[in-house]
């Protein structure tokens, strides 16, 4: 028996074939789509970067060279220099892991926190129901960026207080999503016959109502993540997030302002690093929401 | 046909879901009011020490703290500080040293007016490309519209800015530079309504007119590109649910011209959905706007939050957050309610 026909086999004899399965079913349908695919090789393109900074980058990404100032790109230089002499193209590659560590943990600290709040009230239903909602409607209905923003003037700026900003204000449609998810489950049979048997509240949400939600939970993930890396760069472009000589792809646009009408290598490089990224994150969020929801599959 | 009565239980239930209504807007401000409050409070910098100086005695200090009322609970500070701002009291400004409700009513209706050009460029150009790609669905027209709008998605705006900037005004020169209008029309026109397009004209001015034309051009236009974005693919969305429908096939079998079952048909099912994604759509760009008056030194409350971040001047800073999260809640809800009173199905 090979591979393949043991992935695809319609009777798995355990759960670890049946998931096994189910994942190279949503990979193969992943990547038949091409702008997914696109997707997937852009995010692995990143996260290889991230991973091999030191031996990808051809320079210290904080090594100053103030004899090779404002350098134009160039066969030694990808990208040119900035102005304290420093490889462009040096910082953008280890700019990668501060992206990858600022979505990475907003997704972590979000996700779980908007999921469980959203199970619960969707469980209990009733008053608990009516204040989380409530909650929850009040930072949906509020603009994000702003209030990042104003958060991270309170905690004061760096790289940890921008993460924290931005979990905070990124957790709510999670929350929504799983009080949905968990309606509609909430009264059905497989639920009472965890409790008959004897299930606390929380084993049932833990153990019973939280997986269910998950895949729809990383569609939405994945396609926040844009957005994300958008508000992180926003609040490093405004001096707010990572600090210097961190090589944060919002804080070098930054730099980089003051140099864009004749130096416009040291503002547009690390731009392209973010759209390239924040694309590799929408193209798999919609291709995830193809293959995995196919209800709204084909409309948007 | 004899016409629907309408009696005293319609209007009872027009009360209630007006009532239901004001409720929610009010704890949603509240709400809004709680999370700035918090926010002011967790500030590590004392606001009683930065009133009397760090030289004060220990009873100078207990005095302020008590006169600022710092000294009552929390839950009666909170009261306080929503009855100040109810009173149109959002402090001093440490920057300006002016009130910040003052400053906010002289820097908004710059944001308003960017914001407003930028929602027309959004819409005129956004629905026909929603449109035009539902009708080639999955043709390469599709696509290429499809990743048009997914960059509204990925380019941060202030990079755009900048590279804007850089193209249009150092490149190439077709429009003006940072700034609402030429430096020396500055101050010409008598603030009227504060959107100087409109002002300029009321003066009779055209030469203001035209120079804050090419200042609010670009800005608009890269802030319209982001509304171009969720417009465009939310009306490819829609109208792919109607050219579904049997309604459309119908009146195609009739021989109804193409043009008129798209435009007269479908497009006439989908336009009470469209007004409230348009009107998320605006409330997203007043919020949008805080970048791109950073890159363009637009005169607006975006670009007032910044240099009030950049001065700790917290006052400021949530004056203006309030401000900004006050019309992004009213717009949005007042899109759910035009929806439900444009809707005919969610009438009964």
């Amino acid at each position: 028996m090979t591979l393949t026909t043991w992935l695809t086999d319609d009777a798995p004899a355990s759960r670890l074939q049946a998931n096994l399965g189910r994942a190279y079913d949503v990979t193969r349908r992943l990547l038949r789509n091409p702008l997914a695919a696109l997707g997937v090789a852009i995010l692995t393109v990143l996260i290889v970067c991230a991973a091999f900074a030191p031996w990808i980058a051809p320079y210290s990404p904080i090594g100053q060279d103030l004899g090779a100032r404002l350098m134009p790109p160039s066969a030694t230089n990808w990208m040119g220099t900035d102005e304290l002499g420093r490889d462009i193209f040096s910082r953008v590659v280890h700019g990668a892991r501060l992206t990858l560590l600022i979505v990475g943990m907003v997704a972590v600290i979000s996700a779980p926190l908007g999921l469980i709040l959203g199970a619960v009230s969707g469980y209990f239903g009733g008053w608990t129901d009516r204040v989380l909602m409530g909650i929850t409607d009040v930072f949906l209905s509020m603009p994000k960026l702003i209030l990042a923003l104003a958060f991270v003037a309170a905690l004061g700026p760096g790289i940890e207080n921008a993460i924290i900003a931005i979990a905070i204000t990124a957790w709510p449609p999670y929350a929504r999503l799983a009080r949905a998810e968990t309606l509609t489950f909430r009264n059905s049979e497989f639920v009472q016959a965890v409790r008959l048997a004897g299930a606390s509240h929380m084993r049932v949400i833990g153990l019973h109502i939280l997986p269910l939600c998950t895949s729809s939970t990383i569609i939405r993930v994945t396609l926040d993540m844009a957005g994300i890396i958008l508000t992180a760069a926003g609040l490093g472009f405004l001096g707010l997030g990572a600090q210097p000589p961190l090589p944060e792809w919002g804080a070098m646009i930054s730099r980089g302002r003051s140099f864009i009408l004749d130096q416009w290598w040291v503002a547009t490089m690390p731009g392209f690093a973010i759209i390239l990224v924040s694309l590799g994150f929408c193209f798999l969020g919609d291709g995830l929401r193809d293959v995995l929801d196919p209800k709204s599959g084909d409309k948007s | 046909m004899k016409p629907q009565r309408r009696g005293p239980s319609a209007w009872s239930r027009h009360l209630r879901s007006v009532l239901g209504f004001a409720v929610i807007l009010a704890l949603t401000f509240l709400g809004l009011l709680a999370i700035t409050f918090f926010i002011g409070r967790i500030i590590p910098i004392d606001p009683v020490l930065a009133v009397v100086g760090d030289r004060a005695t220990n009873a100078q200090y207990e005095a302020a703290r008590i006169a600022m009322g710092l000294d009552q609970p929390l839950p009666m500070q909170f009261i306080a500080y929503v009855g100040d701002v109810f009173s149109g009291d959002l402090g001093r400004s440490v920057s300006t040293n002016r009130e910040v409700s003052t400053d906010l009513i002289r820097v908004f209706p710059a944001t308003l007016e960017m914001a407003t050009i930028g929602i027309i460029i959004g819409v005129l150009l956004g629905v026909p490309l929603g449109v035009l790609a539902a009708i080639k669905r999955g043709k390469i027209t599709d696509q290429l519209i499809r990743v048009f709008a997914l960059l509204g998605y990925s380019v941060p705006a202030f990079w755009l800015g900048l590279v804007g900037l850089a193209l249009f005004y150092a490149g190439l020169g077709w429009v003006a530079g940072p700034g609402r209008v030429d430096i020396y029309y500055e101050g010409l026109v008598d603030p009227v309504t504060g959107l100087l397009l409109v002002d300029s004209l009321l003066a009779g001015e055209p030469e203001v007119f035209f120079s804050a034309l090419s200042h609010i051009i670009l800005p608009a236009t890269i802030l319209g590109f982001f509304s171009l974005a969720y417009i465009a693919r939310m009306t490819r969305s829609f109208m792919l649910d109607q050219l579904g429908q049997e309604y459309v096939t119908t009146a195609r079998v009739k021989g109804v011209s193409e043009w008129r079952v798209i435009w007269v048909h479908a497009f006439g099912t989908i336009r009470v959905p469209l007004i409230t994604v348009i009107g998320l759509s605006y409330a997203a760009l007043l919020e949008g706007s805080v970048m791109i008056e950073t890159v363009f030194s637009w005169p607006g409350i975006g670009n007032y939050l910044t240099t009030a971040l950049f001065n700790a001047d917290m006052n400021a800073v949530l004056g203006a957050t309030l401000v900004i999260g006050a019309v992004f809640i009213v717009i949005n809800k007042l899109s759910d309610v035009l929806y439900r009173v444009l809707d005919p199905r969610s009438r009964s």
